[in-house]
């Protein structure tokens, strides 16, 4: 049950992306690109994103748990780090280059492009990457590997 | 391109919220998607069975969107294969190191007021934000 609950959640997600159009980098790169024809499509997006989750999570927290799980996991780091900091400047210069994102990557894999494939490939050995790292350099990331399971996201 | 579409851009929002509370309400996770892929491929990683499912369910979106009229646009990607590759590798690593992405960060976490995803999203969107400034304008080359 909780899987098939997960993929619809996914298929609902996967189909706002399409709606809202931010399955097209061509449309993220116009949003971050504010010293040419700026395109506010993501800050809708966003807008209409948060003021569901909000009042959403919000409704969640006053329920006990979850239908479907013993709890809700809620993350609970509040520290912001240096893997914090940096680890979003290495996402930002991603994101800017080629305008995709993990969940905007993973839709377009439905559309059978080369290029969408080989980025989903690039970006899931950079998450190997990112974990093989860390168990080389553990004194770096301690912390941050006993709260794995609290992971933003 | 298709032109700016406040009402799409809105409902698709609100379809994406819709979707991390539900994902909340019924199995009690967060709806971000660098740590749902990220925990698939996470060595010794366990409850892989609702990410796969989750990561199916986005694949398959869009042959239910297209079925309803809200087909796949065909994707703008770089001509140059190495940037693609190298983008593709930071957005992996940056997200893992960093927490999360648009999703965790920039959604799920700014609807609880972390002050961690409201600052990562800060961050990579400035950043993204000068990334374009230098590849489209020269600023700084």
């Amino acid at each position: 049950m909780p899987a098939l609950a997960s993929f619809v959640c996914g298929l609902i997600f996967g189909f706002g992306l399409v709606v809202s159009g931010m399955t097209q980098p061509q449309k993220v790169l116009a949003f971050l690109d504010v010293l040419g024809r700026w395109d506010p499509t993501l800050a809708f997006v966003m807008a209409g994103a948060l003021a569901v989750s909000a009042a959403g999570y919000a409704l969640a927290r006053r329920r006990g748990r979850p239908l479907l799980a013993a709890q809700h996991l809620w993350p609970t780091r509040r520290d912001i780090d240096r893997s914090l900091v940096v680890g979003s400047i290495l996402f930002g210069i991603g994101w800017g280059l080629v305008g995709l994102c993990p969940g905007p990557a993973l839709t377009n894999l439905a559309g059978l492009s080369p290029k969408v494939f080989v980025f989903v490939l690039a970006m899931m050995a950079g998450m190997i990457a990112k974990d093989l790292w860390e168990r080389r350099a553990p004194s770096l990331t301690a912390v941050e590997d006993a709260a794995m399971a609290n992971s933003d996201g | 391109m298709a032109s700016f579409d406040p009402f799409s851009a809105l409902i698709g929002g609100a379809l994406i919220g819709l979707a991390s509370v539900l994902l909340m309400l019924l199995t009690g996770r967060i709806a971000g998607i660098s740590g749902i892929l990220g925990g698939t491929l996470a060595m010794g990683g366990d409850e892989r069975l609702w990410r796969l499912a989750f990561i199916a369910g986005l694949i398959a979106a869009p042959i239910a969107s297209g079925l309803v009229g809200w087909p796949l646009p065909e994707p703008q990607l770089p001509e140059n294969w190495l940037v693609i590759v190298v983008a593709g590798l930071l957005v992996g690593f940056g997200s893992r190191l960093g927490g999360g992405c648009t999703s965790g960060h920039g959604v799920c976490g700014i609807a609880r007021l972390s002050a961690r995803s409201i600052a990562a999203t800060a961050i990579f969107m400035a950043t993204a934000i000068i990334v374009v400034a230098i590849v489209r304008h020269g600023i700084g080359a």
